[in-house]
This record gives C-alpha cells, structure tokens and sequence, in this order.
C-alpha cells in the first residue's frame, strides 16, 4: 500500500461528468467521478451494465459518441488531455495510454495477417521499417506467449481462437512501452481457462513493464485475484473507493455489499429417486459436414459424439464446458432442431427424426431458453404477442381474452406486471427481457425446459435473481431442466447432477456434490481452479 | 380471482419501434417538408381535374398553342377580328359593329335572305356563345346579332391541340402516381413475399427461386415490353404487369438478404423450438423486420417507376391519347420546345417536384428507421 503511493499518479481524472443528448433528453452517463492511478498499479472499476465504467475511460480517451459532452479534467504528464484535438490527442492516446476491449473478435481485421496489423503503425507512426517492425512484432508476440510465434505472425485472425486474438490484442497495445493501459472487459468473450491465462498474462506482463493497469469489469472474481485498489461505480458515480482487501472484508456501501452478494448460493433439493423418467438420450451424435472446395476433402466436425444421459422429472441436469466443446449443440439435437443420430426418447415417445410437422405436438412440451435476451426477442412484435405466440401454434381454441389472461398469469408468474404486455421488448432491461423469455416458454405448461446459457448475458445480481426465479418456478411446476452454462457457480447452485463436456464428449458426470467436490478429471479440475476464483471468495 | 382482475387492469400502451421511427421522421425538415409537397400534388392531381372549366380532352380550335397566362382568352384585339371573320364566313356583311362588357352586337345584312342557323357558325367558335339572331327585317335581308365573348383562362398555355394544358397536368399526375404507386405496391408485394420465402427455405429452393430471378433479369426490359404490347395490345393495366414484372427482382433479391440474416435471429429460432409453422415464422417474425429497407426501397422504386412509365410513353408504347401522363405531356413538350416552352415547363415542374419529394422522403425513412447509421 504504502509503496503504490509513494509511486507517482501517471494518470489522474478528476470531477469528470459525460451527458449524452439524447431525442429525449440529456443523460448523465458519468456524475463527476475522481479516479487515479500511480505507475506500475492495477486499479479496477467495478460496476454494473450502465454504471457508465466504460464510458469513463471512453470520454478520457476522447473515444465519445458524436453526441456526448464532457467536463471535468484528465491529467496526464501534468497535462489536461481532456477534449484536446485530436491530432495532440493522438500523440498519447494509442501510444502512451492504450485500450484493449471486449470483443477479441471484430477488432482486429480479417483481411491483414496477424504481423502486418501490428507492424502497420510502427511503421506509420513509429517511422520503423517495415524489416524492424516485423521484428518487434515478433518479440511483441513472444512476450504476451503466443505458441508459435513465428508461424503465427504470418497467420489471419480467423485462424487464431478468441484468447489468441485477445493476446493478439494485447500486443498491439503494448506496442509502444505504454504507461497505462486500459482494459475494458478484456477477459468477458473468453472461456474460463482462456479468462484465468489472459489474468495471469496482463499481472506476469505489468509486473515485467512497470505499467499502470486500469481494469473494468463487472466480474469481482477477477478483481480480487488482480487489482491493487477498487473503484466501485454505480449510476455514474463512484460509490466506494479502497483497497482490494478492505472492500472484499469489509464493504462499506450498501451497493458493494450487493454485489459481493450476488453470487448464487445453495444447491438444490434432489428428487425423489423413483420419479418418473422423462428423458432418455442414448448415444446421441451430431456431425457437421465442412464442406470442401474443388481441391479440398470435405470433413466431418463431431459437434457431439455419442453422448448419453437420462433425466428425470424434476431434475436438474447442468451441462459444463468451454465453447465450442458442442454442449449447445447437445441441447438443441435433444430438441430435434437439429438433425442427430441416436435415439432420444421423451416420455416414451422417440424424438429422433421426426420432421417438423411430427415434432409439433411434442414442441410445446419440451421448450427452449436462449442466451442472449436481446436477440431472441422479435423486435417488432409486442410482449403480449410474444408470449402469446406459443398459445396461438398449440392452443388454437383459446378466444384472443383466454391468450391474453394466459399471457398476464405467465408474465405474472416470472414477476413482471402484467400490464406491461403492449410493451415492445426493447422498452425492457437485459433481465426483464430474459423473463419475458421464460414467460414465453412458461405460458404453455412445458415439462422440459433446455436452458441455453440463460443467464450469461446478465450482471450478476440479475443472474441470481433469475436463478432464484428458475428454481421457483421449477418446484412450482415440477419442471425438468436440462442446464448448459460454462459458468460453475450458476450450474453448481441449480443442477442436481453435472456432465462436463469437451470437444464433443463427456470428461466427467455425475452428482453436482460429487463434481465440485471431487473433481475425478484434470479438465474438470481446470476449470474448477479457472473459475473458482469467485467461489473462494465466497467461502474465505 | 385475482387472475382476471389482472388481465382487465389497462395495459399500458408501449412504443414500437415503428413509433420511434415516425417521431424521428417527423424531426427531419427536408423530408417533412417533401411529404407536404408531395401531399399536394397528389390534391391537386386528385380534385384539380373536377375543379377545373376545361375537360382534359376538350379541344379548343381557337387556342392552338395559346402561351401561358393569368389574363382571359380571347385578348381584346382578337375579339373584333375574329368575330368579323366568321360572319364573312356566314357570308353576311357588317354595317356596324359594337362590343361593350363582353357583349358584342353587330347589325348584318346579307344580299339573300339570313339562315337563322348561321349563329351555328358562332357555336362552334370556342370564342362566342349564346349568338342570337334579333329584329329581323321584314325581308329578312338585315337583321341585329348578339353573342357573349366566351373569356377562358389557361393558365399553363394549351397544347398543339389547343387543349388545357392545366387540367392535362392535373390528369397526368393522377395516371403517372397510380402507376408510380400500383406498380410499386405490385412489385413489392411480390418481391418481399418471393424473396423471403426463397431466403427462409433455403438450400435448394433457393437455388431455384434465384436462378429464375436471374433469368429473369438477364431479359431486355424494353423486348420484355415490346413483346407484351404486341400479344396485349396497347393497355394501362399493362403497364403495371410490364414494371411490376421487372421492378419485383430488386425487392426479392434485397429481402431475400435481408432474410438469410434474419433467420439466423435467436428469436426465428425461438420461434421454430416453439413449433411455429413456416408461414407463422415469416408472416410474424421475418416479413416485418425486413420491412424497414423495403420501405426505403419503396419510396426510391415509386420515382423510378414514374421515370420507366415515362420513358415508355416517350417511346410510344404507353399510356394512349387523349389520356396523358407527366412522360407522354413531357415528350411532347420536348417536341414543342421551340415555340411553346410552357408545354414543357409544367408538367416538367410537377415530375421533378414529386420525384425529389420522394427521394426525401426516402432519405428521410432510412434515416429514421435505421439510426445508427446516421
């Protein structure tokens, strides 16, 4: 503590306020938030979706939409670099001070090898030649421990996997011996091991440059394992400033209480061991054809293979694995949406290779949860319609009076007011939206409930307020879930038995006690010690 | 119990996206004040004929080629001369002649005795009415006649033909926007219906349907056309087949785009999990998330239609006389450019008015339906 202080602030932003005039009126984004950092320290800021974390260090950086405005002060080198033109801005901005962001994916672009992106503005910027840049980008390569570099800075960012790229990322923010970097979410896109290599990579890499690192986030996990001091946002404000240590024992504000809070606890009831079997998968596989060119073999992707696991009423079964490990793809071949090989039998009736007319009346039994609230609502159709839309396929009969109650018991049911029904989805926040998804499976009384990742686009508060929800609801109907997350904490306090799938096949299944507990796999046992992090907090 | 209370209380009413996309629309002056131009014209198309003294076909022989002015026809120094002309038509000679407040009389006598039916040769002037044949003489050989100068207005000129160039404005503008509109409409029903069933089957349906968009396309428009007069005849609704019939590719091939990308939505997807059959899928959740670009499309393919409509009457294979079009009264005025610029000036005023109207408004639309790329 005392020797970050006596090291000197590299960056200090004061009083700054950002307002964003909207069509309807100025929002105040950022109400005057004081935030520094001293070389060779890593500060967090904490906060919420909307807490304006982000558009702090945007409006810092002068990277503002067109119709924000700023105020206040930010001091770099003894000077004001806030709402400097862009040309002296840029003279710090991407030199000295850089950002690495969330989406690993879209920002590098796909037309350029890896080494010609990072090269480009050495040589531009920097007046290298393009022999040394080459050559800087390799040592640049080398230094955030990307395997192969030699073979890899001649490679295009489709060939590299999102930690790749986020490495990639990170390199090309280093580029010029920053002093502070910016990193808005850097690790949120990437699976939990790539998340724990990407944390360890930024702290081995701070440690070894003396930079000053700004980190925001909304997951505290990462903050305690990383950060010297905290910085908790709320609404635009600072609401509590410290140490890492005395925010996580000892938190002052209501608000940092709720989010160290926000994790969800307990686990679930088992279910009587005779009830009855409602689904039955048996060596169920999906395979998807790669198509060759002219002078290519065509190759098969095992997506699942070969999986087998049963369910029974009431049960909880949560599914584990990294991306791409084919655990979404082993939801929706259950639901027959997508072509599989293997049985799966629900309630005694084959599900396997019906066509879409046969599925029908099965459909309405067995629904489907998607990941992102915002993408799996229509946006031009009301809530009410949205919710209705089941009734209409399965229940014709009902008068357009008996849909709409239906739809308000639903909507009451996953705690929203009825009222709401002639809403349009995107009026609602990424939670309420989440709930009118599971209104809309709800309304038809299902038995199977797949749930594809349902809380992984939600704060944390928010996801244990749909977890509590999904667990209501499921004793309330005796539902039977079939859990895919990567997120252990959210399966750990929802399933009753767990299956951790990688590249297609099982690792390890068995009861959730038994996996968290003991984990029998080295994958297993990565994971666990990847995401972990929180659960240690929790428990310390 | 409580159940129904619930569903009773008012629900509140919440914005849609189209809501959002009218207010923005409305804040845009241009295209604002475009819908208020375009808006009357489409009025004055609509009414201006009924209001109007002159039928669109009524030929004025007196008035060939008359300039465009706000003053009456016929001026004072043709009154005397051309009232003198046709009684020496009617072979009568003039022993006075006098003309106060549009009234002109006029003491004849002839050699023979007087037809009361020569005030027939003042009937089929456009210039005189109500001729009257008053104390005849006793041997019928002189006799007093009375006719009211007959005062018309044109106010854009008269054609070639000496007819009101106003009212056939008027009349044209109706027959180029039921076309600019109807065949748009026709084009587009069929394109988003055509386009979206194509990109949401997929796979080899696909490849049909768009292979016969593109052999289609690779027809010539004007044979296309030709070919259809010469089966057809000559035809308004003809019209709409010919640029419906090519105009629909665009949209199918723009919605079909905008299909793949919709399809692969969360919420086509909830949708196909939920067991919502093909038709539900696109009349519900991929027909009207397509609809922002085809409305845009819309409001750029009415001008466009108008300008085809045109260039085909100009070439002879559309709209027929006496019926006339903003194209049709423009190539004549082309034709006419020399002696009567007013033949070309306004119905050249009123297409290009409403064409800029619509491609405001269209700029307009995108702008308001698509924010973010502002």
């Amino acid at each position: 503590m005392t020797d970050t202080q006596a090291k000197k602030t590299v960056l200090d932003i004061q009083n700054l306020t950002v307002d964003f005039s909207t069509p309807t009126g100025t929002v105040n984004a950022v109400r005057g938030v004081n935030i520094n950092v001293a070389a060779g320290e890593t500060v967090a800021i904490v906060g919420e979706s909307g807490s304006g974390k982000s558009q702090t260090m945007m409006a810092a950086m002068g990277l503002l939409a067109s119709n924000g405005k700023t105020g206040g002060k930010v001091i770099y080198e003894d000077r004001d670099i806030l709402g400097l033109p862009v040309r002296q801005l840029n003279r710090v901005r991407g030199k000295k001070i850089t950002m690495i962001f969330q989406e690993p994916m879209t920002s590098l672009d796909p037309l350029y090898t890896i080494g010609r992106q990072l090269a480009e503005p050495m040589v531009v910027h920097g007046g290298l030649s393009w022999k040394a840049a080459k050559a800087r980008a390799l040592e640049l390569l080398k230094l955030v421990n990307i395997p192969d570099p030699e073979r890899k800075i001649r490679s295009f960012p489709y060939e590299m996997s999102g930690g790749q790229r986020q490495r990639v990322m990170i390199a090309m923010a280093l580029a010029n011996d920053p002093d502070v970097l910016i990193a808005d979410e850097p690790t949120t896109a990437l699976d939990v091991t790539t998340q724990a290599q990407i944390l360890d990579l930024l702290a081995d890499l701070q440690k070894r440059l003396g930079m000053a690192v700004i980190f925001i986030t909304h997951d505290l996990g990462i903050v305690r394992r990383i950060a010297d001091r905290v910085y908790v946002m709320k609404s635009g404000e600072v609401v509590e400033t410290g140490e890492a240590k005395q925010i996580f024992d000892a938190p002052a504000h209501p608000y940092t209480r709720m989010l160290l809070d926000a994790e969800p606890t307990g686990t679930k009831a088992p279910v009587a061991a005779d009830a009855q079997l409602l689904l039955e998968a048996q060596k169920v596989g999906v395979e998807f054809v790669l198509e060759g060119g002219l002078f290519q073999q065509s190759m098969v992707l095992k997506a699942v293979d070969d999986l087998s696991f049963s369910l029974r009423k009431g049960q909880t079964l949560g599914i584990v694995g990294e991306s791409g490990s084919g655990k979404s793809t082993l939801g929706r071949a259950v639901l027959n949406l997508l072509p599989s090989t293997g049985r799966v039998v629900y309630n005694g009736e084959l599900v396997t290779g019906r066509n879409r007319s046969q599925m029908r009346p099965l459909r309405r039994n067995m629904q489907l949860v998607f990941q992102d609230p915002f993408g799996s609502l229509s946006p031009r159709l009301t809530v009410g319609q949205i919710i209705a839309e089941g009734l209409v396929v399965h229940e014709p009969q009902l008068s357009a009076r008996e849909r709409e109650e239906r739809t308000s018991q639903a909507l009451e049911e996953v705690g929203l007011d009825p009222a709401v029904r002639n809403r349009y989805p995107h009026e609602f926040s990424g939670g309420q939206r989440q709930r009118i998804a599971i209104a809309r499976t709800m309304v038809l009384k299902p038995e199977l409930v797949v749930l594809d990742e349902p809380t992984s686009a939600l704060d944390r508060t928010i996801q244990k307020q749909i977890v509590d929800l999904l667990r209501k609801l499921q004793l309330d109907h005796n539902l039977t879930y079939l859990f895919i997350s990567h997120d252990l904490a959210v399966v750990r306090a929802i399933a009753d038995t767990v299956m951790v799938m990688q590249r297609g096949k099982v690792v390890e299944a068995g009861s959730t006690r038994d996996i968290f507990e003991a984990p029998q796999s080295e994958y297993t046992r990565e994971l666990m010690a990847a995401a972990m992090l929180t659960q240690q907090m929790a428990s310390a | 119990m409580t159940m129904t209370t619930q569903a009773v209380s008012a629900p509140v009413k919440g914005r849609s996206l189209w809501d959002d996309a009218k207010d923005r629309l409305l804040a845009n002056k241009a295209a604002v004040g475009s819908m208020i131009v375009l808006g009357l014209i489409a009025i004055i198309s609509i009414v201006g004929p009924m209001l109007s003294p002159h039928p669109f076909d009524k030929v004025y022989r007196d008035y060939v080629k008359v300039p465009a002015s706000l003053e009456a026809y016929p001026r004072a120094d043709q009154v005397q001369p051309a009232f003198e002309a046709l009684l020496k038509r009617a072979r009568l000679s003039i022993d006075s002649l006098t003309e106060t407040d549009g009234k002109i009389t006029a003491t004849v006598s002839s050699s023979r005795e007087i037809d009361p039916r020569i005030t027939r040769y003042f009937d089929r002037s456009d210039m005189f009415v109500n001729p009257s044949l008053e104390s005849m003489s006793e041997d019928k050989k002189s006799a007093v006649l009375n006719a009211d100068v007959n005062y018309l207005r044109f106010y854009f000129g008269t054609d070639a033909n000496g007819r009101d160039m106003m009212t056939r404005t008027f009349i044209a503008g109706r027959v180029s926007l039921t076309i600019g509109l109807l065949a748009t409409v026709v084009a587009i029903s069929i394109g988003v219906v055509y386009g979206a069933t194509s990109g949401y089957l997929g796979g080899r349906a696909d490849q049909m349907m768009m292979r016969v968009v593109d052999i289609l396309y690779s027809l010539p428009f004007i044979f296309f056309v030709i070919m259809l007069v010469v089966f057809f005849g000559r035809n308004f609704v003809l019209m709409f087949i010919a640029v419906g019939a090519v105009e629909w590719l665009d949209m199918a091939r723009i919605v079909r785009g905008q299909t793949l990308t919709i399809k692969r939505q969360e919420y086509v997807q909830a949708a196909e999990a939920m067991g919502v059959p093909d038709r539900g899928i696109l009349k519900r959740h991929i027909i009207p998330n397509t609809l922002g670009p085809v409305v845009v499309y819309m409001t750029l393919l009415v001008p466009k239609v108008i300008l085809l409509e045109s260039f085909l009457s100009f070439l002879g294979l559309g709209v027929q006389e006496p019926m006339t079009s903003w194209g049709v009264l423009i190539s004549e005025g082309a034709r006419n450019m020399q002696g009567a610029w007013w033949m070309l000036v306004f119905p050249s005023i009123f297409l290009t008015s409403t064409l800029f109207a619509l491609n405001f408004i269209g700029d307009g639309l995108r702008d308001a339906l698509d924010p973010k790329d502002r």
